[in-house]
């Protein structure tokens, strides 16, 4: 398998998508802003189709119309404060309207690997976009994990402590912007919030502090993307298809040896 | 005379068209314990946001010691737990170590964890609230009661002067209501903090503080003494069919 080139292109790629996205998702998940990752994808759909309709690298379009999707979410969440996930709503339907009259306008014929995800159209383009931009938001993340850290947990008191929430705010939100334009290539625009999801829900079900939990998430994002890319190898299937639904058994079996084992526990007390 | 920790002078506020503060002034003395009071949607943690610079008047000036809100940068000495931290989600992934640590140097290192002093400073704040053994506990697996001495040893951990708290006593039960009065006792005489607390027992709270901000209808009225006959005025705010609990204290003066 590894001596495909393609599928060494997919594993480096992998690997670095499998740090990023859930360790984004972490934070949108305690944030409450899981459905991010959805609206953004979306938009990054359009971005894709405009860049194929136009003859332009798609996965720079992709990440130009998610970074200003992010911005204009940002700006909409605090013009509608009580409504919060009006924003979301709005960006999306946006993003599908784009989406729908690029795809109409034709040229589009690839468009399906950017929905689920392909392995066998990973260029070294990709690669090196993957590469640049996976660094670049892992590294931001390690500066501004503490302030992130602070703001999750409660976004008052981290800004009397001095953290500039509104500044570290837009910084992360051009990062989910950035990890949804690198991860559509392999996962696929309608899989990548699964991915940013589920490796994190199964981390909350047995980690006891927050560092402890991105790290599972991180362990939890690479093992159903390693395992997903090599049954998307073997069986032929789509890999974000394989990747979240590697993702979804690791949560389903954690909840069962939770289960088990708070089963365990009742039986000790009730003896 | 006892330095001013907030004054503030002739604030307006409003919610679009609906001024909830109309030219209000008022002033927090080093020492002082600070109860404010007021039927729901009186503007209570607007007024205490405002103090603390989350929110901006529409007029009137703020200051926190002594310096202008909007030129203010000594977050050290200001403690809050605020109301979100209350309704914090119960799953969230953090020890209480963790919860207390990000407070001290919330800017300052990478992914790493707290050093020695910081890790000193984190238990002396837990020993004053009594939970020094709880340091490694999920947040989430404690009680409300213990969760709030939390986040009161959160506040503490920077050695703040003054101590701002929005409804901390909601949903904690009478016993860890005695301990966290016992506990702001020890503080506000033993630490010198200053405590500002927004309460909706005004009983209680009336016998625990010696001031107290009545709110209602834009309006603060501010009263620390047997000198307020209140009695008309806690009328006026609560209405008639409200029982009225009267309160007088043995010192201090009226404000207004």
């Amino acid at each position: 398998m590894m001596s495909y080139e393609f599928m060494q292109k997919s594993f480096i790629m992998g690997i670095l998508i499998a740090l990023i996205v859930p360790t984004i998702g972490y934070f949108l998940v305690l944030r409450r802003q899981s459905i991010i990752g959805d609206t953004l994808s979306h938009v990054a759909l359009s971005g894709a189709a405009f860049g194929m309709i136009t003859h332009i690298y798609p996965v720079y379009t992709a990440t130009i119309f998610s970074i200003i999707a992010a911005l204009g979410i940002e700006g909409l969440r605090r013009k509608y404060e009580n409504y919060a996930e009006l924003s979301l709503s709005i960006v999306l339907s946006v993003g599908v309207g784009l989406a729908s009259i690029f795809i109409s306008l034709g040229n589009t014929q690839g468009i399906l690997s950017y929905l689920f995800g392909s392995l066998a159209l990973i260029t070294s383009k990709d690669i090196i976009m993957v590469v640049i931009l996976g660094i670049l938001t892992f590294m931001t993340i390690m500066i501004f994990y503490k302030d992130l850290f602070y703001i999750t947990f409660d976004e008052e008191s981290a800004y009397l402590a001095g953290i500039p929430v509104r500044f570290v705010n837009l910084i992360f939100s051009i990062l989910v912007a950035l990890t949804v334009a690198i991860s559509m290539r392999i996962v696929g625009v309608l899989l990548i919030s699964s991915l940013m999801v589920l490796p994190v829900a199964t981390s909350l079900l047995i980690t006891k502090s927050f560092k402890s939990g991105l790290i599972y998430s991180n362990i939890f994002g690479i093992v159903s993307v390693m395992v997903g890319l090599v049954l998307s190898f073997y069986l032929d299937l789509s890999p974000g298809g394989t990747i979240v639904l590697t993702s979804l058994s690791i949560l389903l079996l954690v909840l069962l040896i939770e289960n088990i084992k708070n089963n365990q526990k009742i039986n000790k007390k009730d003896q | 005379m006892k330095k001013k920790i907030v004054v503030g002078k002739n604030i307006e506020f409003s919610y679009g068209n609906n001024k909830v503060l109309d030219d209000v002034s008022f002033h927090i003395d080093e020492g002082d314990f600070v109860g404010i009071i007021g039927p729901n949607g009186s503007a209570k943690s607007t007024l205490l946001k405002l103090m603390l610079g989350l929110l901006k008047p529409d007029q009137g000036t703020i200051e926190l010691f002594g310096e202008r809100l909007d030129k203010f940068t000594d977050f050290q000495k200001i403690g809050y737990i605020s109301q979100n931290v209350r309704d914090f989600n119960q799953m969230f992934p953090a020890t209480v170590e963790e919860i207390i640590g990000i407070n001290i140097s919330p800017r300052k290192g990478m992914f790493k964890g707290l050093k020695t002093e910081k890790k000193v400073k984190v238990e002396k704040a837990l020993k004053i609230v009594g939970m020094d053994k709880f340091s490694k506990d999920k947040i989430g697996n404690l009680s409300g009661g213990q969760k709030q001495r939390v986040f009161i040893a959160r506040a503490l951990v920077n050695n703040p002067k003054v101590l701002f708290m929005d409804e901390p006593l909601v949903g904690v039960d009478q016993d860890s209501q005695r301990s966290f009065y016992k506990l702001m006792d020890v503080l506000n005489k033993e630490h010198g903090i200053s405590l500002v607390m927004i309460s909706h027992d005004i009983g209680v709270i009336s016998k625990k503080v010696n001031k107290i901000f009545c709110l209602s209808n834009g309006k603060v009225y501010c009263h620390d003494s047997g000198k307020c006959d209140c009695s008309n005025m806690l009328k006026d705010i609560y209405t008639d069919n409200m029982s009225i609990l009267l309160h007088h204290h043995d010192s201090g003066q009226g404000d207004g």
